[in-house]
């Protein structure tokens, strides 16, 4: 990371790799994750799942899992409409869903009842046992099938049909007039499969109404306020009867921003049986609860012969589940999918996605990514490289003609982003120097020669990330913004409270350290508190790399608005006016008499002892709305061997340069760089949700689902290029989605480019080896010639 | 209840075998033994997080795949705790994260995962560092590739490997050095 030591200025606290405060209490095996936390006298629960996708429910008997010792109760639809909580609202308001099948399933492990029991192994045992007779119904999981209607999944809903919503912005008669007069045009479709973040940790609650009747709710939750005012929303309870307190994470990557119906029906079981109860998620569970992605886009770029972009067009089938669940912004139904036209002017574009409801999980969450941000990286950075086979050019020279230009900053898209800033050539130059380009040209030309397959595969993304403004963002109503509190005690020591929910990702360091460098104090005097609504403010969470663009600018504007207050106290101190002060060097000081100064501890401690005329204490709380996104962006290379008789492909380099803006901890930003880059490899070669065609899930433990471990995982190369955001309060962007969002595309354009000798043009990910081996074999068969 | 009738009922055949459903099982976990009546379906990672009290070692897949789980059996034997009934573990040893600092001081394993940003959630890593240690006592000097096929056992979703086995290396350094300052330790 030398880069980011002579693009940024030298700081006090940021910009320096500090250690991690909160590690030594997960290193010692002290972190209080969700199953750690058991209260007295506390009942377990455990869910009955469907076999079938589609069935009617003609019974429920739960007679004999009532006989098992310790049974205490068990809930189904019935019951729970009872209480008038059959249902909840999904987090975009557009849709809601059931808490346990009503009348009957729509996916397979659909959540059917909840069984309560004394020990956890009794309430899996009543979940063996409980009889459900099911009439099994035509399956329908494609969703170019769900199109037709003949078979209508969701007849609760008003209106009668599978098609969920439309989509689309840009202008498509100008698109399709530019289209047509190209002189070239590309067509493909693409897939990016469905997916899931399986974060290690899986999902779990505690619920305990307390001696005062008010709801005490232990949840691993990503967003712990918009929980306590969904919960307010589903159950009817007063807000203020609601205390939801999320503990440490093992990992969140968006599975934990969504209210399963297992937390709705350990509440409603806490309530009806007066006592605590814990729900902890099975792996399977984990899996079959919620997906990202399962988008089918078909992409059109039309380009003049010397590789001048002149307009796009998207379409996409978007396969939301059963239950239109997405974690996506009212504003916007689809997301941030119109960040599609990328790092690259395209005067013309026009996106439209129609989703469709089908017999399978329920989700859509936001995956290490900023709301389908992925989909939309992914798809114009594999469209550009073919584009560039097509053109005959180096996929380099193609991006760089077309790269939106350092000096075009803000720049409006087509599709109605304002780009804040970037270089997006200079990030590039960094890349191709970085890994030899010239060199592996060179080496690919010379091993081609030789008939094997080697690849070099670009992405050169922009990301979207800082939801968000609220005049665009919201999740059910609630706009986004977030809250920061920081109270400053005599000594100089603090403590900091935020709306966001660190899952890993060290807001305990970088939160002390912004805060730090703003106010001249150790970082390590900072106490980090989040995740408990009683005691922080409010705020939507941490997902979609939201906290550094909106917690972190509203932790630097607090600490600047304490530093205001500090400058009157300061000013009594110094026995001078507050405007004859400057803030220099971290003290304050009087203007012109460099001996002349306080520091901010001094400042302290007469916060407490000897404040003046002024209000005592040194402590606040702002609210930060954002005025834009941020758009943080990267140039990632990725370098394959494809072995000609297996398929199996190797990755023998991947560079990823990332420009996030102004970086506050580079250890953790690389650390973040090296995690993210893990996922999207996984994503390229290895996982998939996938269903046969009775709609049975073929991806519910990590056997099936492919996990990368150490001895497949590549070994990452890193680098940052800086280009603050503007509109920032210390210029960061994001960094954490970044390497998931980009990398796929690189890893598929390094493989696609490995077999392009043989004429393969695109394989939908993930690119197992078997996939790659049939593609070999049948390029052979059909171009025997290129052998 | 002295049968397991919960397994009758889902029509299990367990003739010619007496299984009771509660059994006596002691542990020494980290250097204490641990006695409880408990299922004899139990497994042993739930014992140790709600027997013994030590949740420092996680459950995170119910299929040993991910090791978040793994514990040292009877010296340095990493083990899924939850691949293991506490029943097997009866009378034997086990050491878990819990038994790594001493003092308030941390294990070099532990120092080097946290120099080397070898964590980000923590949920993976104290099975991450019991193999780690047990790898360390097979193979005082392991190249990268032995150290990634050392850790293949215990997934990470968070930190990408690299700095795990850059961890790793400097625990080995750090353990071989005071090592070779101290020969009994080597001996033992």
């Amino acid at each position: 990371m030398t880069e980011i030591k002579t693009e940024q200025p030298e700081k006090m606290a940021m910009g320096r790799s500090m250690k991690r405060k909160e590690d030594p209490r997960f290193l010692q095996g002290k972190g209080n994750y969700i199953d750690d936390i058991n209260l007295k006298n506390q009942l377990y629960m455990a869910l009955v799942h469907s076999p079938y996708p589609h069935a009617n429910i003609k019974d429920i008997d739960s007679s004999a899992a009532m006989e098992v010792p310790g049974a205490v109760a068990v809930v189904t639809a019935k019951e729970l409409d009872a209480h008038g909580v059959g249902w909840l609202p999904t987090f975009h308001g557009l849709d809601k869903q059931m808490v346990l099948a009503n009348g009957k399933v729509l996916y397979q492990y659909q959540e059917v009842a909840a069984c309560y029991a004394e020990t956890r192994e009794a309430a899996y045992d009543m979940a063996e046992l409980v009889a459900v007779d099911y009439e099994p119904l035509e399956v329908v999981n494609d969703p170019y099938k769900a199109m037709t209607d003949e078979v209508l999944l969701r007849p609760d809903r008003e209106a009668k049909t599978n098609h969920i919503y439309n989509w689309n912005v840009g202008d498509e008669s100008g698109t399709d007039a530019a289209l047509a007069a190209s002189d070239h045009v590309i067509r493909q479709h693409i897939t990016f499969p469905r997916v899931h973040a399986a974060p290690l940790e899986p999902c779990g609650c505690v619920a305990e109404f307390d001696a005062m009747g008010r709801l005490q709710f232990y949840v691993t939750s990503q967003a712990p306020h918009v929980y306590r005012t969904a919960l307010f929303m589903v159950l009817g309870i007063p807000e203020d009867k609601i205390r939801v307190i999320s503990p440490d994470l093992g990992g969140g990557f968006g599975n934990k921003v969504p209210i399963y119906p297992g937390y709705v029906c350990a509440i409603a079981g806490a309530l009806v049986l007066q006592r605590p109860v814990k729900w902890i998620e099975t792996r399977t569970e984990n899996m079959t609860s919620s997906f990202a992605r399962d988008y089918h886009m078909d992409i059109e770029i039309g380009a003049s012969t010397d590789g001048t972009l002149t307009a796009l067009k998207v379409n996409t089938v978007a396969d939301h589940g059963a239950f239109d669940a997405a974690a996506d912004p009212t504003k916007y139904p689809a997301g941030m999918f119109g960040v599609v036209t990328g790092s690259y002017q395209f005067p013309h574009a026009f996106a439209n996605l129609d989703a469709y409801f089908t017999n399978k999980q329920p989700g859509g969450v936001a995956y290490r990514c900023s709301f389908r941000v992925t989909e939309a990286s992914y798809l114009i950075e594999r469209a550009m490289d073919i584009l560039a086979d097509d053109l005959k050019m180096d996929p380099t020279e193609l991006r760089r003609k077309n790269f939106i230009r350092k000096d075009q900053f803000p720049y409006q898209t087509p599709l109605n982003f304002v780009y804040d800033s970037g270089d997006y050539e200079h990030t590039m130059d960094v890349a191709l120097e970085k890994i030899g380009y010239t060199e592996l040209l060179k080496e690919q030309a010379e091993k081609r020669a030789r008939g094997e397959l080697m690849g070099i595969g670009f992405s050169t993304f922009t990301e979207v990330t800082g939801a968000g403004p609220s005049k665009h963002f919201d999740i059910l109503g609630i706009k986004m913004f977030d809250g920061a509190e920081i109270r400053i005690h005599p000594s100089g020591s603090g403590i900091i409270r935020t709306g966001t929910k660190s899952q890993g990702q060290g807001h305990e360091t970088t939160w002390a350290q912004i805060v730090a460098e703003e106010l001249g104090l150790d970082p390590q005097n900072f106490i980090v508190e989040e995740g408990d609504t009683d005691t922080a403010p409010y705020g939507l969470g941490t997902y979609a790399s939201r906290s550094t663009p909106v917690a972190g600018g509203a932790l630097a504007l607090a600490a600047r608005k304490i530093r205001e207050k500090a400058r009157k106290i300061a000013a009594h101190l110094l026995e001078v006016g507050e405007h004859d002060l400057e803030w220099k060097d971290y003290k304050f000081e009087v203007m012109g008499v460099p001996g002349q100064s306080v520091t901010m501890k001094e400042v302290a401690f007469a916060a407490y002892t000897n404040p003046g005329d002024n209000e005592p204490g040194l402590e606040t709380t702002l609210y930060y709305d954002p005025p834009n996104m941020v758009f943080p962006h990267g140039t990632y290379v990725a370098v394959v061997d494809v072995d000609r008789e297996t398929g199996e492909t190797k990755v023998r380099r991947f560079l990823a340069v990332d420009d996030a803006g102004t970086i506050i901890n580079p250890m953790i930003v690389e650390g973040q760089i090296h995690g993210g880059l893990t996922e999207g490899f996984a994503i390229a070669f290895m996982q998939e949700i996938a269903y046969d065609e009775a709609g049975n899930n073929l991806a519910t433990n990590f056997t099936d689902y492919l996990v990368p471990t150490s001895l497949e995982s590549p070994h990452w190369e890193t680098a940052a290029t800086c280009t603050p955001s503007p509109h920032h309060p210390i210029g960061a962007k994001s960094v954490g989605e970044s390497p998931n969002v980009g990398s796929p595309a690189a890893f598929v354009n390094a493989v696609i480019d490995a077999l392009s000798p043989l004429g393969v043009r695109h394989i939908d990910m993930p690119l197992s080896r078997e996939k790659v081996w049939a593609a070999i074999r049948n390029a052979e068969q059909t171009h025997p010639a290129a052998d | 209840m002295t049968k397991t009738q919960n397994m009758e009922a889902l029509g299990a055949d367990f003739a010619g075998i007496d299984v009771p459903n509660i059994v006596t099982v002691s542990i020494r976990i980290n250097g204490k033994v641990v006695t409880r009546a408990v299922p004899s379906r139990m497994l042993l990672v739930h014992f140790i997080r709600e027997e013994a009290g030590l949740t420092g070692t996680h459950v995170g897949c119910d299929s040993s795949s991910c090791g978040v789980c793994t514990v040292l059996l009877d010296g340095s034997t990493p083990v899924k705790s939850c691949t293991m009934f506490a029943v097997m573990a009866h009378g034997r040893d086990v050491k878990t994260v819990e038994s790594l600092a001493v003092g308030g001081t941390l294990h070099p394993v532990q120092q080097a995962f946290w120099d080397q940003h070898g964590l980000q959630c923590g949920y993976c890593t104290p099975g991450m560092m019991m193999t780690a240690l047990a790898l360390l006592e097979r193979n005082p000097n392991p190249s990268e590739h032995d150290i990634r096929e050392g850790l293949s056992g215990n997934l990470c979703r968070c930190t990408g490997y690299n700095n795990i086995v850059k961890a790793v290396q400097q625990a080995a350094g750090a353990m071989s050095a005071s090592s070779a300052a101290d020969p009994s330790a080597a001996d033992d």
